[in-house]
């Protein structure tokens, strides 16, 4: 050979045109990762969803869907709302340390407004729908039972603020949406802000 | 392979790893036959790289259609709205679309380009008979591919184009209206029509082209690639056994396509960012409204690359003449390794009478391709005639000019400077 | 569907066999001239499109809440000014009127104008919107020289006011043909001609804007892809040039 072979020039080169080459197949696969996120239809469907809460009335609940998960639009009477105190220390999580919820909602009652509830109605176990429970002292569920929901397919039990009792399957409360009151009838479920 | 224990000890960790795979795939065989020590003629210039493109734009084809199934629905009455679903909503759907669209015709763009080269160096010719043959049968299958795929956006072109290729068919005797109902699976275009050429588009055709592929590359390495020279350089071997022209696939050949492709990438990213209809010749103007099968566009043409074959359907009045033209203008070219009687391969060094004969009828070739998207009346009518005549003409005398011809002397070594 | 609906009537008003006939013809096309990064001009587009278009067309690919992101109006703003069929900004623009009201109106269904600007072009759309003219033949009392016997009536007649086409007469031997001369205004519009054709225009850019809402970005993103792989290019070639150095 007449030239001697640079190896530092070649190794240089080869791990630039590497580096050029992975940097460019990144960004390349950017857009095709990105694609799979919740696209605009997705996102407008998921839109925040407006309930008039006036047609609930006192101790009903009204179940809609947001996201394609039931949500769940308590009115507590006052009753309702005594029992969760006296209940505090039979539940997993009563402060909602370990759950899902706005900060807004990491309260007793486990909403904006204490009246109402507003909850996913998806076991935190293994995603069954609850059933709501709101007699008192049912004959299976025991004479202590205050009302609450309560879950058919490893029952697991929660008060009427969502929260967990302790010794059932599920691990934490339910899982509270963004929600708040545009006016003192709607209810936006999905953002908390008032923009929809 | 198999090394003794104490050898296996001295070895680091990764070539441990590499030892444990070499035992149980034949990983480092692969890499030696098809990359380290596959040697290529030194002196390959840029109308070789268009093998390595043709198998790229395959790798844009296959990840960008596996995307775009994601969100496409192949029903009449949602493939289109889900085509601007998949536009407008989908985030990076418009690029993921547009590189699909933009890759078809690159597809032909690089193989169209890929088989002139092949005519050009003589790479068609003993030994690479087979390899020609399961190329042109890739080109069959990519016809086929492109043209399940034009139907999907149902579009009016989408619609319209199919019902043309479809009625080819029926011009069959006996057969030919039977045929086009069991193709079509009903007594028009419809979304079972549509169902089934989604299924053929994006799994039937894709994996009989990739095991064509296969083959291709597979036949291609075992007799060697030619050059531009047309010299066997396996017939000059040094000492060690490698051809003295040639120099190992990677890291050479491999540097080299790299350079290719990144040029391809720059027309390619052009064409997508800045012309993705590419003025109506990639993503045609009809087929931004959707299909109506009571109307038919103004002008109902394929879509570029498939015009010089529709032009020669054309130039025939009779309407089953037509179709066995056409069908014969692709035929043809099967035939080419024995057609050709000339010992030599380049056109470097080939008599006058197949350098004419080629150029002619690649500028056939093209014209009927402009020809096909013009109306088939008048001038325009006479000039396909005319230039499906040479077409067919370099086929039909080749025996006899090809015999005819005084070729130069090849010389032993090819032609390489050091550059 | 959408934009063969209207020739297909009209050819089929006239009896005439050959749909080609019935579309543009021969009228030649003016420059529409516009310009999709003007924001001004789409975002008057907008509220003329709302106003004047989508009473009839729809434009069901397009969401109302990306023509604000992509115009710069807010939220609020688009409430107010753009949205009147519908009162969720994640919509796309639909229409109220029931597809057999308009069969029965215009004989045919007004079509989706989401594409509109890329399978007919924008020329095309701003030399239609100015070629209505006054015919009593024709059953809506006006024709158009771009769309013949299209069943859309001039909606924005008030504004441009209305013009009849001028002939004269040419004579090719004993021949005698009568050659369109260009319009003559037969009654004034509230809008001068410039004006006039400033409002086309900006229709026009907007649904050359809504035919694909990316186009503008799509051309930014291009040049900082194109300008990456020029540099990858290099390197590649120095790399490429230092390897093939070993071929003697």
């Amino acid at each position: 050979m007449t030239e001697e072979t640079d190896l530092t020039r070649r190794h240089f080169l080869t791990v630039a045109t590497a580096t050029a080459g992975v940097v460019g197949v990144a960004f390349a696969a950017a857009p095709f990762v990105a694609s799979f996120r919740p696209s605009a239809r997705a996102r407008a469907l998921g839109a925040p969803i407006e309930v008039d809460v006036s047609k609930i009335s006192e101790g009903s609940m009204l179940k809609v869907e947001w996201r394609g998960q039931p949500v769940w639009v308590l009115h507590r009477t006052q009753a309702m709302l005594d029992t969760l105190e006296e209940i505090e220390p039979r539940l997993r999580d009563p402060e909602s340390n370990q759950s899902d919820q706005p900060d807004y909602a990491r309260n007793r009652h486990r909403s904006e407004r204490p009246e109402y509830l507003v909850v996913i109605g998806s076991c935190t176990h293994l995603g069954c729908a609850p059933i709501e429970r709101f007699e008192i002292g049912p004959a299976d569920l025991g004479r202590d039972w205050k009302g609450g929901f309560f879950c058919p397919c490893h029952g697991s039990s929660f008060d009427l603020a969502g929260r967990v009792f302790s010794g059932v399957p599920a691990p934490t409360n339910l899982v509270i949406p963004p929600h708040t009151f545009t006016d003192d009838r709607t209810l936006l479920i999905g953002s908390d802000t008032g923009a929809a | 392979m198999s090394t003794s224990q104490s050898e296996v000890r001295k070895m680091g960790a990764g070539s441990r790893f590499n030892q444990w795979i070499n035992d149980r795939f034949p990983l480092q065989k692969l890499m030696r036959e098809h990359a380290t020590e596959y040697y290529a003629s030194k002196n390959l210039n840029f109308w070789y790289g268009f093998g390595v493109l043709s198998m790229f734009v395959l790798v844009i084809m296959i990840v960008s259609g596996i995307f775009l199934t994601m969100n496409y629905k192949p029903s009449a009455d949602e493939a289109f709205a889900s085509v601007e679903y998949i536009m407008r909503d989908v985030e990076w759907g418009w690029l993921i679309r547009y590189i699909h669209s933009t890759g078809a015709s690159a597809f032909f763009v690089v193989v169209y380009l890929h088989m002139f080269r092949a005519l050009m160096y003589g790479s068609y010719k003993k030994p690479r008979e087979l390899v020609w043959i399961i190329g042109m049968l890739i080109y069959l299958a990519l016809m086929a591919e492109a043209f399940f795929g034009y139907m999907l956006p149902w579009g009016q072109m989408s619609y319209w184009g199919a019902q043309v290729i479809i009625s080819l068919f029926g011009t069959l005797p006996v057969i030919g209206d039977p045929l086009v109902e069991w193709i079509r699976g009903d007594f028009y275009i419809s979304d079972i029509t549509l169902n089934r050429f989604f299924a053929l588009h994006v799994i039937a055709m894709p994996l009989v082209l990739i095991f064509l592929v296969a083959a291709h590359i597979m036949a291609l390495h075992e007799v060697g690639s030619n050059n531009p020279d047309g010299i066997e350089i396996k017939e000059n071997k040094d000492a060690s056994g490698k051809p003295v022209d040639g120099v190992a696939f990677h890291p050479y050949h491999t540097s080299k396509d790299l350079v290719y492709i990144i040029i391809f990438l720059i027309l390619f990213s052009a064409v997508v960012f800045f012309a993705p209809t590419f003025y109506g010749f990639f993503l045609e103007t009809a087929n931004f409204e959707p299909a109506n099968p009571l109307v038919t566009p103004e002008a109902i043409h394929p879509v570029w690359y498939f015009t010089t074959f529709y032009a020669i359907l054309r130039a025939v009045p009779d309407q089953l003449g037509g179709v066995i033209l056409m069908g014969a203008a692709v035929f043809a070219l099967f035939l080419l390794p024995w057609l050709d009687r000339c010992r030599v391969k380049s056109v470097r060094y080939r008599g006058w009478q197949f350098k004419v004969a080629l150029a002619l009828f690649v500028v056939s070739f093209v014209l009927l391709g402009w020809l096909g998207l013009m109306p088939a009346s008048g001038i325009y009518l006479t000039l396909t005639r005319i230039f499906t005549i040479i077409y067919f003409a370099f086929f039909i005398f080749m025996p006899i000019y090809t015999a005819m011809e005084k070729p130069k002397p090849v010389p032993d070594r090819v032609v390489y400077e050091h550059g | 569907m959408v934009n063969r609906v209207l020739p297909l009537f009209a050819a089929l008003l006239l009896g005439a066999p050959a749909l080609s006939l019935a579309a543009s013809g021969d009228f030649p096309l003016q420059s529409a001239n516009n310009d999709v990064r003007n924001a001004a001009s789409l975002q008057r587009g907008a509220k003329y499109f709302v106003n004047y278009c989508l009473g009839c067309h729809s434009a069901q690919y397009v969401r109302y809440n990306r023509v604000a992101r992509d115009l710069g109006i807010s939220e609020d703003l688009l409430v107010e000014n753009l949205m009147f069929t519908t009162d969720t900004v994640h919509d796309t623009m639909t229409i109220a009127m029931p597809g057999g009201d308009a069969e029965g109106w215009f004989g045919t269904l007004p079509p989706d104008l989401s594409l509109i600007a890329r399978s007919r072009s924008a020329d095309y759309l701003y030399t239609f919107l100015k070629a209505f003219y006054l015919d009593e033949d024709a059953v809506l009392g006006t024709n158009n020289k771009v769309l013949s016997n299209t069943s859309m009536p001039h909606v924005l007649w008030e504004l441009q006011g209305i013009q009849r086409p001028v002939y004269r007469e040419e004579r090719n031997g004993d021949e005698i043909t009568r050659v369109f001369d260009g319009f003559e205004t037969v009654r004034e519009g509230a809008l001068s001609e410039e004006e006039y054709s400033r409002m086309v225009r900006d229709i026009v850019n907007f649904l050359d804007y809504i035919g694909e809402p990316v186009q503008v970005e799509r051309v930014a993103i291009g040049i900082r892809v194109i300008a990456f792989l020029l540099v990858f290019l290099l390197i590649a070639w120095l790399l490429k040039r230092e390897i093939w150095k070993d071929v003697k």
